[in-house]
């Protein structure tokens, strides 16, 4: 494990593309959440809503980038034919597939902590000073909804790199996972009816997983933070099992 | 002895090397890799699919009824009303000495404000049923004295408000069908301001004063206002009952439609010749901001955004797979004038796209709207012709968006690169125009420069003059008329095809 761990490593940190998209996932989630906090109305008595979420705004964004990069950690080896050398050198396919996992995590777990940070500095500089309701890491829901964001951009990665696992084709793949991402909240914007729309937002991965971003209003959320979070998590175990299932039956 | 073996030769053709064969080969590439063609009905199953669950997930069943206008368009019909009957021919005049509007800050706490269209003035209407004919002589907020009929027709009188020093002298003056409104700034010199006819008025019809307020639009919403004015020299001729007059709320109060602010009711005080008339709401067609719960068609064709990502795979695989998989060669080998190879994967792919998205759309429209319209949503009307440009300008959206990332993907020869660029250059546009506290200047930018602006053709509904609103593209007006809007992400294919024709002539495949 510990060998494939190291090749996995060096593939992930000899190749440029990695690191400019984790760049772009920090400049992405940093420029929303400055464009979010500067756009918004507030007064004395506060900003009309959740600050905390308001900073964090960014991760819609910056998850993209995110997905591309996991799609392309496994894609990326089937496009160049690179799976057939990986396979060969660590037949135990688990092992391969468990490694770029955990690897994977690592990368966004950086990238995204320093995304996050910078989304929250970028909030405390812009919004006008607030008193006690300024946004600070060592209030309790503030830190939760930090720290979850992170867990949350981790789970997208697994989610992308599930989908990426089972499809063997990026630009599909990238297809597959912007639209789970982006057509549930699009269509609960157009949705009448209040059922329906607690409903998907209840299941959508976005949605639901960027509810651990809320800190005020928590009884009037369609599900609570963590269980939000669960429901993300649940739609990567799922797409994990699902693509490292198919690479253990299929050939490459 | 060697067996003579004749070698296949295909039959020599005319124009072997014509655009009709290039054509022709990728029209057989296309077709023949099941993942594409997979696609391609997965983007008109998801029009469809979309639209299904829009229709059947809405729910507007318990929502008080939309009134309809004398032209079949919805309206906003709420205003207070003091009135009397006038049998046959007569007329009224009145003079308005102030108009001052009130808007809520917070629940219950009104303060003065400027509503520009608060209408105070005369009015002539078939009772007081939500959405009859009428006709009304006014002074408003900041546009001066207009005289309106039948919600959409608008006509500008003297200019200024009125106020005690300048009071707005105002006159309707009823023979048949014929309604004319005067107006005077110093009560002897009157200006006609416009002559109307008004069928469906009835022989008895209900005239007086009238104040409206529309909602103040402001921050990207709007908040209910109130508005109360002072009339004088309130005068009548012809065919009056005389008696009384009555103060009537037309409408429903409820805050949906126009209605009051907290604790400031409608209300008329005042006798003989002196009133002081409060009211709130509008005389007026609706629009998407005082008709929140009505749909437009831009609505059951939400799937648009899903089949957008499935027609930008295809299209950006259809060039980078030959990439990945060395096909290229064999094509420009074939084909050596390459940017002929280029226009013939463009054609192919922009006639399969738009003929997909075209199935999708003119089956998802009438299933969508007939849901929809079953759970008592109210749809804005259109006509045949703009349902048809709604349908094919999706068809086409989709199609010219796939030659975008075709020619994206000419360009990087990588597909994951390619279908991130289109998707972000399309989508992102549509998801920031989603976003409804997006300030209307960066919204309207993003829907007149961005390929994004191609969304403009499904829109459907007009903004009026005459209502103040919020018309930005999350409410479903767009700052381009439909097919420049379609032009900008025309615009955008063109040349991003041309910079892929230079780049794929000048390179190594």
């Amino acid at each position: 494990m510990r060998l494939a761990l190291h090749a996995e490593w060096t593939k992930m940190r000899t190749v440029a593309s990695p690191l400019w998209l984790l760049l772009g996932t920090v400049a992405a989630t940093v420029a929303l959440s400055a464009v979010a906090t500067s756009v918004v109305n507030c007064t004395a008595r506060g900003c009309g809503g959740d600050t905390t979420k308001l900073s964090l705004m960014g991760v819609y964004l910056g998850q993209a980038p995110v997905a591309i990069l996991a799609v392309l950690v496994i894609s990326g080896e089937y496009s160049s034919g690179m799976i057939r050398t990986t396979l060969t050198a660590m037949p135990r396919r688990a092992t391969a597939f468990a490694a770029k996992a955990i690897t994977l995590t690592g990368v966004v777990a950086v990238g995204g902590t320093v995304a996050v940070l910078g989304a929250v500095l970028a909030g405390r500089l812009i919004l006008p000073d607030l008193g006690d309701q300024a946004l600070s890491l060592a209030d309790g829901p503030t830190l939760r909804a930090v720290f979850g964001t992170v867990l949350y951009l981790i789970l997208i990665g697994l989610l992308s790199l599930g989908i990426a696992t089972a499809v063997r084709d990026s630009a599909t793949s990238i297809g597959i996972v912007l639209g789970l991402l982006y057509i549930f909240p699009i269509i609960s914007g157009t949705i009448s009816d209040p059922d329906w729309q607690r409903l998907l937002q209840q299941i959508a991965p976005m949605s639901a997983g960027l509810a651990i971003q809320a800190t005020t209003d928590l009884h009037s959320l369609p599900l609570s933070p963590w269980a939000g979070l669960g429901v993300t998590a649940g739609w990567a175990t799922a797409a994990l099992l699902a693509g490292g299932l198919l690479l253990r039956v299929r050939d490459t | 002895m060697t067996p003579t073996v004749t070698p296949y030769r295909p039959s020599e053709r005319v124009g072997r090397d014509g655009f009709l064969q290039v054509l022709h080969a990728e029209w057989t590439k296309f077709r023949t890799v099941r993942g594409w063609t997979v696609g391609m009905m997965a983007a008109a199953l998801m029009v469809v699919l979309f639209a299904l669950l829009v229709g059947v997930s809405s729910n507007q069943k318990g929502s008080p009824p939309v009134p309809i206008g004398p032209g079949g368009e919805p309206v906003t019909d709420s205003f207070y009303f003091v009135h009397q009957p006038l049998a046959g021919d007569g007329s009224i005049t009145v003079s308005v000495s102030a108009l001052k509007s009130s808007i809520p800050k917070a629940p219950g706490d009104l303060r003065p404000g400027t509503v520009p269209w608060a209408k105070a003035g005369l009015i002539i209407k078939d009772g007081t049923r939500q959405g009859s004919p009428y006709a009304a002589i006014m002074a408003t907020g900041s546009h001066g004295v207009r005289m309106q009929d039948n919600y959409v027709n608008d006509t500008a009188g003297p200019t200024g408000p009125a106020s005690a020093e300048s009071p707005r002298r105002l006159r309707l003056d009823r023979s048949g069908d014929t309604i004319t409104g005067y107006a005077s700034t110093d009560g002897t010199k009157w200006t006609k301001v416009g002559t109307t006819q008004v069928s469906g008025l009835g022989s008895t019809a209900q005239v007086g004063l009238f104040v409206a307020s529309p909602p103040a639009v402001g921050g990207g919403g709007t908040a209910g206002s109130v508005s109360t004015a002072t009339f004088g020299d309130l005068r009548t001729q012809g065919g009056w009952a005389g008696g009384n007059w009555t103060g009537s709320q037309v409408g429903a109060k409820s805050p949906t439609f126009a209605g009051y602010p907290e604790n400031a009711p409608g209300s008329f005080t005042g006798s003989d010749a002196r009133f002081t008339v409060t009211g709130a709401g509008d005389i007026a067609p609706a629009v998407s901001d005082s008709l929140p719960t009505g749909g437009h068609l831009r609505n059951i064709l939400t799937g648009t955004f899903a089949a957008l990502i499935a027609v930008i795979v295809v299209g950006a695989l259809f060039i980078t797979a030959e990439y990945r998989n060395k096909m290229i060669h064999l094509t420009l080998a074939a084909s050596p004038r390459r940017s002929r190879v280029l226009v013939a994967k463009a054609i192919v792919l922009w006639a399969v796209t738009f003929v997909a998205g075209s199935v999708g759309a003119i089956l998802a429209t009438p299933l969508g709207l007939g849901l929809a319209r079953g759970n008592g949503v109210y749809i804005f009307p259109v006509t045949s012709s703009t349902e048809l440009r709604v349908e094919l300008g999706t068809a086409a959206l989709l199609a010219t968006a796939s030659v975008l990332a075709l020619s994206v993907g000419a360009i990087f020869r990588h597909s994951a690169g390619a279908v991130t660029t289109a998707i972000v250059a399309i989508v992102l546009p549509y998801i920031l125009i989603a976003i409804p506290f997006m300030p209307a200047s960066v919204s309207k930018g993003v829907a007149t420069v961005t390929p994004g602006a191609a969304f403009a053709v499904q829109q459907t509904l007009v903004p009026y003059d005459q209502v103040a609103s919020n018309y930005t593209p999350y409410y479903g007006y767009y700052p381009l008329a439909p097919w420049a809007g379609f032009a900008v992400l025309a615009g955008y294919a063109v040349a991003s095809l041309a910079v892929a024709a230079v780049l794929l002539n000048r390179r190594d495949a």
